[in-house]
């Protein structure tokens, strides 16, 4: 090892070189071209794809969407054929989770109760993300007078919850059908949405990337569709999945009370209503369709979980 | 730890030969999803009383880590893999989380780097500071906060007693600093680490701070630890040096012995790159002075030859203003309590030329208006008044195609690296957005294009496929220059296009900005806090303060003969502008 | 703080008049017959529509029914149930018991949520904090409806701890159960999100900075991480109001409480729509001055806030 030795050292204070076989010293900056070229969504794909729940999640939403796309793959006996000799029966052969209190098959009824629900989580998100992340957007994107009267309406809507705000447009309207329900849902809905994508394309409207690419021309609007929104979808699409879920328990909630879809309309929030009377003798006709109603709501909220962690950027560059 | 209450005021002389702090042979690692990842492997270092060190260093190089070793503090995963860490003969590293907070506060102090996350925003100043006072038992109660504004106004808090109550976000980034400094100090620990102190505030503020920090350490015979990526502070703040590359140490000893004589091929590269000591060879190739102490060149990552002679040869040739601005004003509006508006004068009635083929620099600290003037001139924001010519038209409310045909000839490169690119579009898609906007070529020509762009910037083609995530600083802000120039501007804006980036890097570029000069005939408006730079690249240098310009002239008449106060402030406070070389 | 405070009261008021015109506006202005499709298939006694249309000024222009209607409010006039007594009567009677409900469950919630949370933030990736992810997605995916069933099946029934049904006054230990029904669904969030906080300010400068000055590993937890972490859990919580008082109508009619979410589900169950209407717009006007209180309460949390310009 070199030491240079002049002047006073005290003991560990010498002039000391390492051996350049022990530092080698590499090029400055070097690209690294090794590995396949990974963009934000591919490597949200690579994180999501190791999660077990990821798994779960998604072979659990297949499932029901099959099972609500096509009930009557998976049901032997109609769930309209109800005799009352069976109410309230116990499981036998054929009928492997025994009958409600009209006396129909209670595995049917649920298999089929599963489009209602999944059709109007479905829905509601759906006019919900569009409607609110649209207004949400433009509203953070323009700012000015648009954003304060945008975001002073939502403040309204906001101030009226969900289910509350349902309840009583709900006990009103003539027509009552997954469409309507849905609308009324993704009314006192949109809020939330509109403020989460308001807030997101605000910080990537103040980004470096939006000065440039106004900088190099490209007009207000085109950078607002390629730079702002693809930045700042990502806790949208967390939200949308979280609420789907969230959709769900509502619409059991106002079928609970009553109010939700008309008693012709087979769905598990009516069932549950219908079970309320015999809770106390048969439990189970009211905690089964309850059971599949919650672990359709897990489902989404897993798979809710495991995309938030996969997009959000501070838990991807912890890793 | 025998009595870690004890807190000798004057070194203890005796034991002149019993460091105070011994390394040897520390490795440190972070448990990843792929094994373990070795952040430090295997450093020595060796720290007496009242002495200071400082561990330079890239970032990645180790050196935070090392810091954090010593004071126990690794964040996440990060684990002591081997090696000592002797702190007055006791072994660190195999201390317990309680011995380890009897050490910390009262016998090792700690300042860290950022002012502004460093602070509890939900409690007071006094509270935070109090609270450190008590827990090392200096003080309790009526007593501790009679100490505790002891304590602020030592660090340089003169109205410490009626600022106990307010809150972090109240104090200025600088103020914030001596606050931390006092926290760290309020114990009279023996050993402080400084983290990069003074890192995020402006040279002049940095420059007080370290000068305040100097004395009171001097004072109470505390030991420092600095952690910098600055050489020039190091050696300035410093009398022994520890250069780290990748974990390991490659060279340490005294900081005058380093600087003068560096051995180790990456210090050579650093010292060669630092545009602080680099201006001194500007000096000696202009006044032909050559002499056996002059900084030496060395190879790769230095400054080139090409931009130190250029930059020695600059002058203010007798070319025509490409932009004018004269007499502009930019005033902001700012929401104040209730309806009314406050006004903030960003420029106030500022006008200079940067003429065609040349380099204007900008310079200014935080809050100068520097930034805004690019904004202006790139036609981002509107003015208040004045106005701005770019080749010899009037820019005053020009839309549309000659706003589109304004925008092809001018183009910016902004400061952050990793706020200027869009992460979600691939490098050649990022540069071929230009082409596209204004609707420029064929598919295949653009692609051609990109190829030739990526080759002027010296990135492989295989760049074409990353994103943003995937390069480096230095390399993202490579592919912004290549974004401005593929419209083939007579102008690029660089609002401190290098400012954040390590020293090696940050010079790679300033070669190829020198370079793409010459070869495109650009000019530059170069807006920058840091003087050094500037000294390399700059023709003409215009100093903001507070929205005007305070001084404008060529770089050699205000780095030779400036007659501005404030200017005169700036260079002083460059670090390593002071060190004396050569006895 | 005065100023903030006053800023927030001056925002309030169009949020109080847009969200009463908003109830109003939807119920008065859909097609058909707005008194025929309150009553839904149960029509009415006879005499009763008329007293109704008297009662909201239909035959006025749409506007002034409204304002009829606010200058009502602000005399004491809330409305009349379906029955013809006054909302305000029903009110001063049922409020009480729900205010306790609420307050019950908001502590239940937020002491053990919070508590939870931190030790799971605290312990991020250890088995304490896997299973508190995994109970906390399961509460929040099963409805309140639900959870009320079984603890009542549970406790009420089979093992008689506790009444399955809670007498008129609903003195506080009746509400106990009632009140973890409703608490359930929040404590999941709160835990969730005390738990993130915590988690985030544990890698924050500051509590490294704050361990650095020598500070114990309790006090910085306590009073360094646990702070801080409680203010979002506060801002949480003025939304949350909002979902307890839908919470509080499925809750109190399971238990068979005469709270105004008892009242509201009875109504509901029967299809009283004018007595729906008016607790919902009660409903609301409290949840907006009650997300004011939250939002002084996040002032004084937050000096940010509460000196911000």
């Amino acid at each position: 090892m070199p030491t240079n030795n002049t002047g006073h050292h005290r003991p560990g204070q010498k002039h000391f070189i390492a051996s350049l076989a022990e530092t080698p010293v590499a090029e400055i900056d070097q690209v690294d071209e090794t590995g396949k070229a990974r963009s934000t969504w591919t490597d949200a794909w690579e994180s999501m794809r190791r999660r077990p729940m990821f798994w779960i999640s998604s072979v659990l939403i297949l499932l029901i969407v099959v099972v609500a796309a096509f009930p009557s793959l998976f049901v032997t006996y109609s769930p309209t054929e109800c005799y009352l000799k069976f109410s309230n029966g116990d499981p036998q052969a054929g009928h492997p989770l025994g009958f409600t209190r009209q006396g129909c098959d209670v595995y049917s009824r649920i298999i089929f109760g599963t489009q209602a629900s999944v059709t109007i989580g479905l829905l509601t998100t759906i006019m919900v993300t569009l409607f609110g992340g649209i207004i949400g957007a433009l509203a953070g994107f323009y700012g000015g007078i648009l954003d304060s009267f945008v975001s002073r309406i939502g403040d309204i809507f906001f101030a009226i919850p969900t289910v509350l705000g349902a309840i009583v447009v709900i006990s009103v309207i003539p027509v009552r059908d997954a469409m309507s329900v849905s609308f009324v849902l993704a009314l006192f809905a949109w809020p939330q949405i509109a403020r989460i994508m308001r807030g997101s394309v605000l910080s990537a409207r103040n980004s470096d990337y939006v000065t440039a690419s106004a900088a190099l021309g490209v007009s207000r609007f085109k950078t607002l569709i390629r730079h702002v929104i693809p930045n700042a979808i990502a806790p949208v699409i967390v939200i949308a999945t979280v609420s789907l879920g969230i959709f769900i328990v509502a619409e059991a909630t106002l079928g609970f009370l009553g109010i939700g879809l008309p008693g012709t309309v087979m769905s598990w929030g009516n069932d549950i209503n219908q079970a309320r009377v015999t809770v106390r003798t048969h439990p189970q006709t009211l905690l089964l369709p309850s059971a599949a109603l919650s672990v359709t709501v897990l489902a989404f909220l897993m798979f809710g979980d495991v995309v938030r962690d996969a997009l959000d950027p501070e838990a991807r560059a912890r890793r | 730890m025998t009595n870690p209450q004890t807190v000798p005021v004057t070194p203890n002389s005796a034991n002149e030969e019993t460091p105070l702090l011994k390394i040897r042979g520390l490795e440190v690692g972070f448990e990843t999803q792929r094994g373990v990842v070795q952040a430090v492997r295997g450093i020595d270092l060796t720290l007496y009383q009242g002495q200071s060190l400082a561990i330079v260093g890239e970032s990645g190089s180790g050196k935070s880590t090392t810091a954090q070793a010593v004071i126990g503090l690794l964040p996440g995963t990060g684990k002591v893999l081997g090696g000592s860490i002797e702190f007055e003969g006791n072994d660190l590293t195999k201390f317990s989380d309680a011995q380890f907070s009897e050490v910390r506060g009262s016998q090792i102090g700690y300042v860290p780097q950022d002012p502004m996350s460093n602070l509890n925003p939900v409690w007071s100043i006094g509270f935070q500071v109090q609270e450190a006072i008590e827990a090392n038992g200096i003080a309790q109660g009526k007593e501790a906060r009679q100490r505790t504004i002891e304590v602020l106004n030592e660090a340089g808090l003169s109205d410490a007693s009626e600022r106990l109550k307010q809150f972090p976000h109240q104090f200025s980034g600088g103020m914030r600093q001596r606050v931390l400094i006092g926290i760290g100090l309020s114990a009279r620990p023996k050993l402080l680490i400084a983290d990069e102190p003074t890192s995020a505030l402006d040279v002049t503020v940095q420059r007080q701070i370290l000068d305040h920090l100097q004395t009171l350490t001097r004072d109470y015979g505390t030991s420092v630890l600095f952690i910098t990526h600055d050489l020039g502070l190091a050696a300035e703040r410093a009398e022994q040096l520890v250069v780290m590359y990748k974990g390991k140490v490659v060279e340490s000893g005294p900081s005058r012995e380093i600087l003068e004589n560096p051995q180790h091929p990456y210090t050579q590269r650093l010292v060669a790159a630092a545009p602080s000591l680099a201006s001194r060879r500007i000096q000696s190739i202009k006044s032909n002075t050559s002499s056996e102490n002059d900084l030496k060149i060395f190879g790769q990552g230095s400054l080139d030859d090409a931009l130190i002679a250029r930059a020695a040869s600059r002058e203010a040739g007798a070319k025509t203003d490409l932009i004018k601005v004269n007499n502009i004003t930019k005033v902001y509006e700012i929401r104040k309590q209730g309806f009314r508006k406050d006004k903030l004068l960003a420029v106030n009635d500022i006008s200079f030329g940067v003429k065609k083929g040349t380099t204007t620099a900008l310079v200014g600290e935080s809050g100068s208006g520097k930034s805004t003037v690019a904004k202006l001139i790139l036609q981002l924001e509107p003015l208040t008044g004045g106005s701005i010519e770019f080749d010899g038209v009037d820019l005053a409310g020009i839309k549309g195609d000659e706003l589109l045909k304004f925008r092809r000839r001018v183009q910016p490169v902004f400061q952050d690296p990793y706020g200027s690119l869009d992460p979600q579009y691939s490098v050649g898609n990022t540069i071929a957005e230009p082409l596209l906007a204004h609707r420029i070529g064929t598919p295949k020509e653009r692609f051609n294009r990109v190829s030739e762009l990526l080759d002027q910037v010296s990135l492989p083609q295989a760049t074409r496929h990353r994103y943003p995530g995937e390069l480096s600083g230095g390399q993202r802000q490579r592919v912004a220059i290549a974004r401005a120039l593929a419209l083939k501007p007579d102008v690029l804006i660089l609002d401190e296009a290098v400012s954040a980036l390590d020293v090696l890097v940050q010079g790679q570029v300033l070669n190829l900005l020198t370079e793409l000069q010459t070869e495109l005939d650009l000019t530059y408006l170069f807006i920058t806090h840091d003087l050094a730079v500037v000294r390399l690249v700059a023709d003409n240098v215009c100093v903001m303060q507070g929205g005007r310009i305070v001084e404008a002239a060529t770089t050699d008449e205000v780095f030779e003969n400036s007659k501005n106060p404030y200017t005169q402030e700036l260079l002083e406070a460059i670090p390593g502008a002071n060190i004396k070389l050569g006895a | 703080m005065l100023w903030y405070a006053g800023k927030r009261f001056l925002q309030m008021i169009p949020v109080f008049f847009g969200a009463t015109f908003l109830i109003y506006f939807m119920v008065f202005a859909v097609p058909g017959d707005p008194i025929a499709a309150l009553y839904g298939d149960h029509p009415p006694a006879p005499g009763v529509i008329e007293t109704i249309r008297a009662e909201y000024n239909l035959d006025k222009p749409f506007i002034i029914q409204y304002l009829l209607y606010i200058g009502g409010l602000f005399q004491g006039d809330l409305g009349t149930t379906f029955s013809g007594r006054s909302v305000t009567d029903v009110m001063a009677q049922a409020f009480p018991i729900t205010a306790r409900l609420a307050m019950l469950a908001l502590a239940i919630e937020a002491f053990f949520g919070i508590i939870v949370g931190l030790v799971a933030g605290l312990r991020k990736g250890k088995l304490f904090d896997a299973s508190a992810l995994v109970i906390s997605l399961l509460l929040i995916s099963v409805p309140t409806f639900v959870v009320g069933f079984v603890l009542q099946f549970i406790f009420g029934i089979q093992l008689g701890w506790a009444r399955t049904t809670v007498s008129g006054a609903a003195p506080w230990g009746e509400l106990i159960l009632p009140a973890i029904v409703l608490a359930s669904v929040s404590f999941a969030y709160i835990v969730r999100l005390t738990r993130a906080s915590v988690a985030d300010n544990l890698g924050a400068d500051f509590v490294r900075t704050a361990t650095a000055k020598g500070l114990s590993r309790r006090r910085v937890v306590t009073v360094h991480v646990l702070r801080n972490s409680l203010v979002p859990v506060v801002t949480y919580l003025g939304v949350d109001i909002g979902s307890l008082m839908v919470g509080a109508i499925v809750t109190e009619g399971i238990f068979n409480i005469n709270g105004v979410g008892g009242t509201v589900y009875r109504a509901i169950t029967l299809g009283e729509g004018p007595t729906v209407v008016s607790f919902v717009a009660v409903m609301v006007i409290i949840f907006v001055l009650a997300n004011l209180l939250v939002d002084l309460l996040y002032a004084a949390l937050d000096p940010r806030i509460r000196y911000a310009n």
